[in-house]
């Protein structure tokens, strides 16, 4: 049985069908990368995941529980622990609260404070502005902490949604090395990405997404050498 | 350095406009019988021309000289020549056209205050073109003052403009003692400051201003160095100063503040119940009068002696004000939960609206005839009694006489409150109570979900907070402090009508929390004795009332949009955009979305 189960998903927005039929699984210390273009779903299926869109049909299953009696803010507590896209951090507040606010369903305040620290010795850069309102962050930093804060939470999956996006190219590889700092520390990670090339060498696994389907699964170094996802998104021709 | 002369002429363009204004929309004169300073011709109508003209002078010299100060010296003056200029402009067309029909303010006596009472009007005209332009260019030089400086300068005008208007007032309390009455002889004339007076109030304040400035944070740090006894003792002296302050106030200020005490009150209650709304939840409620009518309607129906309470039932006997209070609390938080549960997917402006409706709903159903028979329709609930202490006459005798009549100088001897101004205490008490809840909740695990959700509702989400509990709660709570608020406010009046809730009550509301500062408490209390004490202290401001609101929550949005007392997530803010670290170099980030 794998920790995370999304069996044929299929998901609307009024009218729109944006999700038919999705299905993926996440084993235990896995990291796998959904990948797609603009528009094809990746954010709508992390959503249906996390609770925030419900699927009219199918079912998503963390350690076996189906999720679809909860609420989302409830589902955090079984353990799924969502990145949004564009980061949303708490412009005004500041990191330190930012981060606190991550650990909002936890009440072991010494275990927090170990995880701070260890959240801290992944982003040295977050402890020198923990202090600092996390508007004023900047984009890159901004993207660890919305990370870090997702980590206190003590997810069983991570889901990460484009932590590339909108970054400096210099600051994507830092981003894709510390995912995978996350990942050798024992978090399950589900990252959904556009950059199929740094996804793809970083995971272990890899589904393509196109227009609300899987169209195809597989490891990552086989997605790297396939014909198809070379051309259309590793742009290889 | 090329100057933004276009900048200049619309400053002063501004100020002429400004100054046009007021004189013709009658506040010049309506303010002219109030004087600053006795004995010159500084009244309240000529204070606001020159407060025109000094503002717009800093403005000016602030915003295109940037600290030069040959650059600014003379840009304020070219603003105070354009503005001095079209004042003298405005004076010439209402003296030789007529154009009252138009504008029924632009009477002769106005041309008189214009022209500072001179027999020529070519003398009066120079008169008022050269003191605006001097205003501006002192407006200039204070802008171009270093900031201790300017701080100081400013907080003396403030404080000789604000005890000039209020002097009147002031006199009357001061003269209550003998101790202060001297103090009143020497400040002030017969209308308005005395001169002196005025120097001495311009020097003292700015004295202040000046050692808060220097001494505030070596106080504090004075105060953090104590031992931990002695930071006990002195917080709780401080409370204990301030309880007895606030209970001796009423006997210091005289009836006619008291009353004035009592409004302010009821509206901080209020303010304190939409800053958990607006503040802490980010939800904009604009129809926060509704659960104060709610309030005070229980209150009325339930212990009112006319036709429409509850007299001749069975539930006749138990049913008094302290009784009534509470439910008239619970009944306005049920109201809050109820109009949350349709509004929890609204955002922003939508809620808005809908919550605009809902007081609108709540009055139209008051006034309607179809709830004529219990309401009591425009015509309200009467007879409203005032509270009464049970079993007054039992305890008294248990009292030494020292107390007694310490007890029958607040209640007669069938127990009722005596003086309306009384009801201060019960708002006191109220005020207290609502403070202190607000606080807790604010810095509890619910105060932070409210501060999630307000920054980001997805995001809160996400991080496993309940968004509908955490709304609703905001609803509740907020909408039962509205209804504590109405239900005194009930029994004070005596009377309840629809006319009382309009949408004017939820616009002072919403302004005091804004410009007090959203999300913080004492902001609130502040927000209320400007907007709710100042304009009752200054009763020819009725008329303008909201003009002010207007103009001064322009002011303030472009000022010091944090409110007077910021909470401090907004501090913070504020200031991290003043100075933001620089980033060394070798590791600049680009900054990206
Ligand atoms: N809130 C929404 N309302 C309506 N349609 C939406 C909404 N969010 C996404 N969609 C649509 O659903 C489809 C999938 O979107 P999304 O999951 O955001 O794609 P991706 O994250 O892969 O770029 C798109 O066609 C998009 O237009
Ligand atoms: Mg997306």
């Amino acid at each position: 049985m794998a920790l995370l189960e999304v069996d044929n998903v299929h998901s609307y927005y009024g009218n729109i069908h944006a999700l038919k039929g999705i299905s993926l699984t996440v084993e235990k210390g896995e990291i796998v990368t959904l990948i797609g273009a603009n528009g094809a779903g990746k954010s709508t299926t992390l959503k249906t995941i996390s609770g925030i869109v419900r699927p009219r049909l199918g079912s998503v299953r963390l350690a076996g529980e189906d999720l679809s009696a909860f609420p989302a803010h409830e589902i955090v507590g079984k353990g799924l622990s969502q990145v949004p896209e564009g980061r949303g951090v708490f412009a005004r507040l500041t990191v330190m609260e930012n981060l606190e606010m991550g650990a909002y369903i936890r009440d072991d305040a010494k275990q927090i404070a170990t995880d701070i620290e260890r959240v801290f010795n992944i982003f040295p850069r977050l402890k020198e502005r923990q202090k600092q309102v996390a508007g004023t962050l900047s984009g890159g930093e901004q993207q660890m902490l919305a990370m870090g804060r997702a980590m206190l939470a003590r997810p069983k999956v991570l889901l990460l949604d484009e932590p590339s996006m909108g970054l400096a190219p210099i600051l994507v590889e830092g981003i894709f090395d510390t995912i995978q700092a996350i990942n050798e520390e024992g978090t399950t990670v589900l990252l959904v990405e556009q950059n199929a090339l740094m996804a793809l060498q970083i995971a272990h696994r890899g589904y393509v997404i196109q227009t609300g389907e899987i169209v195809l699964q597989d490891d990552a170094k086989a997605l790297q050498k396939n014909e198809m996802v070379q051309k259309a998104y590793l742009g290889v021709d | 350095m090329t100057l933004n002369w276009k900048q200049v002429g619309q400053y002063g363009f501004i100020m002429g406009i400004a100054v046009w204004y007021v004189s013709l929309v009658g506040m010049v004169e309506t303010f002219d019988s109030r004087g600053i300073i006795d004995g010159t011709m500084l009244t309240l109508g000529r204070a606001l021309l020159l407060t025109i003209g000094l503002g717009m002078g800093y403005v000016t010299a602030w915003k295109v000289a940037k600290g030069n100060w040959a650059t600014g010296l003379i840009t304020s003056l070219i603003s105070g020549i354009i503005g001095g200029v079209m004042a003298a402009l405005l004076v010439i067309i209402i003296d030789t056209t007529n154009i009252r029909a138009m504008f029924v303010n632009a009477s002769p006596a106005l041309v008189e205050i214009l022209t500072f009472d001179q027999e020529s009007l070519a003398v009066g005209l120079m008169m008022l073109a050269g003191s605006l332009i001097a205003c501006s260019v002192a407006g200039g030089v204070i802008a171009l003052l270093p900031h201790l400086i300017r701080r100081a300068v400013i907080s003396g005008l403030l404080a000789v403009l604000l005890m000039g208007m209020l002097g009147e007032l002031l006199t009357v309390v001061l003269n209550r003692f003998d101790l202060t009455e001297a103090l009143a002889d020497f400040l002030y004339g017969r209308n308005g400051l005395s001169v002196i007076g005025a120097i001495s109030v311009f020097i003292f304040f700015a004295a202040v201003s000046t050692l808060w400035a220097t001494q505030k944070e070596k106080m504090q740090s004075g105060v953090e160095n104590l031992p931990a006894t002695q930071r006990r003792a002195l917080s709780w002296g401080l409370i204990v100063v301030s309880v007895l302050f606030l209970i001796l106030l009423p006997q210091a200020v005289g009836p006619y503040i008291s009353q004035i005490l009592v409004l302010v009150g009821l509206y901080a209650m209020m303010g304190l119940g939409l800053n958990i709304e607006i503040g802490l939840a980010g939800l904009l409620d604009l129809g926060f009068v509704g659960f104060f009518a709610i309030g005070a309607y229980t209150v009325a129906l339930m212990t009112t002696t006319g036709e429409l309470g509850v007299s001749g039932t069975a539930i006749a006997d138990y049913s008094n004000f302290w009784v009534a209070i509470p439910i008239a609390v619970a009944v306005s938080a049920f109201a809050g939960v109820f109009l949350g549960i349709p509004v929890l997917r609204m955002r922003g402006d939508y809620l808005a609206i809908v919550t605009l409706g809902f007081a609108e709903i709540i009055r139209i159903l008051v006034l309607s005839d179809f709830l004529r028979p219990i309401l009591g329709g425009a015509q309200g609930v009467l007879n409203i009694p005032k509270p009464a202490v049970a079993y007054v006459n039992q305890i008294a005798n248990q009292l030494p006489f020292y107390f007694q009549s310490v007890l029958f100088f607040f209640v007669s001897t069938d127990g009722r409150i005596k003086d309306p101004a009384h009801f201060y205490y019960i708002i006191l008490i109220g005020c207290t109570l609502i403070g202190f809840v607000a606080y807790r909740l604010q810095y509890a695990r619910i105060g932070r979900n409210w501060m999630a959700i307000r920054e980001d509702e997805d995001v809160a989400e996400a991080m496993g907070i309940n968004l509908i509990a955490s709304k609703l709660l905001a609803f509740g709570i907020g909408a039962a402090f509205a209804g504590l608020s109405g239900a005194i406010f009930a029994a004070q009046v005596g009377s309840v009508f629809p006319h009382s809730f309009g949408l004017i009550v939820s616009i002072n509301v919403v302004s005091l929390v804004i410009i007090g500062g959203s999300g913080s408490i004492p902001g609130v209390i502040v927000g209320s004795l400007v907007l709710v004490g100042l304009p009752e202290l200054l009763r020819e401001f009725a008329e303008y009332r909201l003009l002010i609101y207007g103009a001064l929550l322009i002011v303030m949005m472009l000022v010091r949009p944090e409110g007077l007392w910021p909470s401090d997530t907004v501090r913070r803010e504020m200031q991290s955009d003043e100075d933001v670290e620089p980033v060394p170099v070798g590791q600049t980030v680009p900054r990206s979305v």
